[in-house]
């Protein structure tokens, strides 16, 4: 679904006389069709960039220097600009405001569905069920801007869903979100993935969302895919992870710890997972 | 001094008529505490918040800082008294450089300019801003500008820190550095509040949680305590920490304790195994 080859991309540099960075520099990513890939990384790592670049922005929209090729679905985002990929990828802002300007939340919902020109039945179908699925039944007639912060992220999350991509791009999911919330995204995002198989590649910082959801994890450092594998192979490699500015679930921190006191060797990185691991135990 | 370091009593406030946010909110917190306030997306933290520095005022009801009663008072005024850490950066930064951004608060306590000089330097030193100390705030990444309003509050140095949702959008080394300042403020005497949805950091850090549901402090305690009101977590949309959350399935094994950190639940792990070997 995702190839990522040799890229490195500089937004355009601030003044003349400074060269802009490399903000991605030598990734290399592949993403399998069906898969739900966690981006994880330090702050200024590069992962709203790979974001932006899996959706064609950048450098589309942003400009800048690109070299090396992102290829979405078959498709060269150089050759197949952010329309030409709409149909295929869905891009969740790290701000909910970036992509809200409807005036009602159910108008908000509709818009991508309208401009796919799908039949008014199918958009009214679609827009209930995203509205049911993410909390927002009470607020449809409501205006995004006198929605609480929790409320806007969902209501992006909901645009974006109901398009049902084959690929979603989605920087920040749970950012600004209350644990309810969250959970809630999280149920929204394992449902629909089933029943569309679609892709995920979300950009996450909360270890517990990615150690219970992703199939796979990358750990962006200086640009590049600095560590890749399974949450539960990365997890449990604290050192490396803090090095890399990466928070890790406080089950796997758990884990470590008892290994060393008890001499165990644990893996669990879930709450259900560290209950039955220490129940045989103690049992 | 007075009893009570920070003081709401009976407070209401909406930003739209017929609409209030905070129904009678009543609470009194000594000085030198370390209280969380938490509660759901859209519970109106930040409206409380906002009452303990004066750019809110109580439309019913009644706030006192320090004994003092804040509608007697401007903001420029409380600033001495309240450092107050807005969500974003955006929101709290405005000078054309990080120096000047660092230095605006000591100026305007009237110190002579070179112990605005010491405390910016000091500040900027804690942060690891030396290197961007000539830069407009606003090329910098978002990580680096919350360390700047952390160096303007580092350096007013206030007794009190209002502080809302200080680790948002941080990295993992940020968050540390973050609350690692936080706990060094409490250290030494200051009175903190912060708002957060990070339950891990509620039941590591604070001393008493406010819990705010339906414009009304819902329940108010040790972290500890609130943890258990299952009821109540449910109805404010709150989920304990997975070491708490364990702590509890491992208690009908003996253990004892409640879990509030991974290093405090490994201590009781690794003691009922002693236990019961």
């Amino acid at each position: 679904m995702v190839v990522v080859e040799g890229v490195r991309f500089a937004y355009p540099p601030l003044s003349p006389e400074v060269p802009a960075p490399w903000v991605i520099d030598g990734l290399e990513l592949t993403v399998r069709a069906g898969e739900w890939l966690a981006v994880m990384g330090a702050s200024d790592s590069g992962k709203t960039t790979l974001c932006l670049l899996l959706a064609g922005l950048a450098p589309h929209l942003t400009g800048g220097e690109m070299t090396g090729r992102v290829v979405i679905a078959g498709r060269d985002t150089r050759h197949h600009p952010p329309p030409a990929l709409a149909d295929t990828v869905g891009l969740l802002f790290q701000e909910p405001e970036a992509q809200l300007f409807n005036p009602t939340v159910e108008a908000e919902v509709a818009w991508g569905l309208e401009n796919l020109g799908l039949p008014p039945a199918e958009i009214r179908a679609r827009v209930d069920e995203m509205l049911a699925l993410l909390g927002l039944d009470l607020v449809r007639y409501r205006a995004p801007g006198q929605l609480s912060g929790g409320e806007k992220k969902r209501l992006a999350i909901a645009a974006v869903l109901a398009m049902r991509p084959a690929l979603l791009v989605l920087d920040e999911p749970m950012g600004g979100l209350d644990p309810a919330g969250r959970a809630q995204v999280l149920a929204a995002l394992s449902d629909l993935r089933h029943r569309d198989s679609a892709t995920i590649v979300m950009t996450e910082s909360d270890p517990e969302a990615v150690a219970l959801f992703a199939d796979r994890m990358v750990v962006l450092g200086e640009g590049r895919v600095a560590l890749a594998g399974k949450p539960r192979d990365l997890f449990l490699q604290l050192d490396r992870l803090s090095a890399l500015g990466v928070a890790t679930p406080q089950m796997a921190r758990l884990a470590t710890a008892l290994n060393r006191r008890l001499g165990t060797d644990f893996d669990f990185l879930t709450v259900d997972e560290a209950k039955t691991a220490l129940g045989e135990c103690l049992g | 001094m007075a009893e009570w370091i920070l003081e709401a009593s009976e407070l209401w406030f909406g930003y739209e008529e017929h609409q209030p946010i905070l129904r009678g909110v009543t609470l009194r917190v000594p000085a030198g505490q370390f209280v969380a306030l938490v509660g759901a997306n859209g519970s109106g933290k930040t409206t409380l918040l906002k009452q303990f520095n004066g750019l809110l005022r109580p439309q019913r009801g009644q706030v006192r800082v320090a004994g003092q009663d804040v509608a007697q008072r401007s903001v420029g005024e409380m600033a001495r008294q309240v450092g107050y850490l807005f969500q974003h950066p955006e929101q709290q930064i405005f000078s054309p450089t990080v120096w000047q951004e660092v230095a605006f608060g000591p100026r305007n306590l009237g110190l002579p300019s070179s112990e605005v000089e010491d405390r910016v330097r000091e500040a900027l030193a804690r942060f690891g801003l030396n290197g961007v100390a000539r830069l407009p705030p606003a090329v910098l990444g978002y990580g680096v500008r919350r360390r700047v309003t952390l160096a303007s509050l580092a350096a007013m140095d206030p007794p009190i820190l209002v502080l809302d949702e200080p680790t948002v959008g941080l990295d993992d080394a940020g968050l540390r550095e973050t609350m690692a300042w936080i706990g060094e403020r409490h250290a030494v005497g200051r009175t903190i509040v912060f708002a957060t949805h990070e339950m891990d950091l509620v039941a590591e850090y604070a001393e008493r949680v406010l819990v705010l549901h339906e414009g009304q402090i819902a329940a108010d305690g040790p972290p500890a305590d609130l943890f258990r009101q299952k009821e109540l977590l449910s109805r404010a949309s709150l989920i304990p920490p997975p070491v708490v959350l364990l702590a509890e399935a491992l208690r009908p094994y003996g253990l004892q304790g409640e879990g509030l950190s991974v290093d405090a639940l490994c201590d009781e792990v690794v003691a009922l195994v002693e236990r019961r070997s």
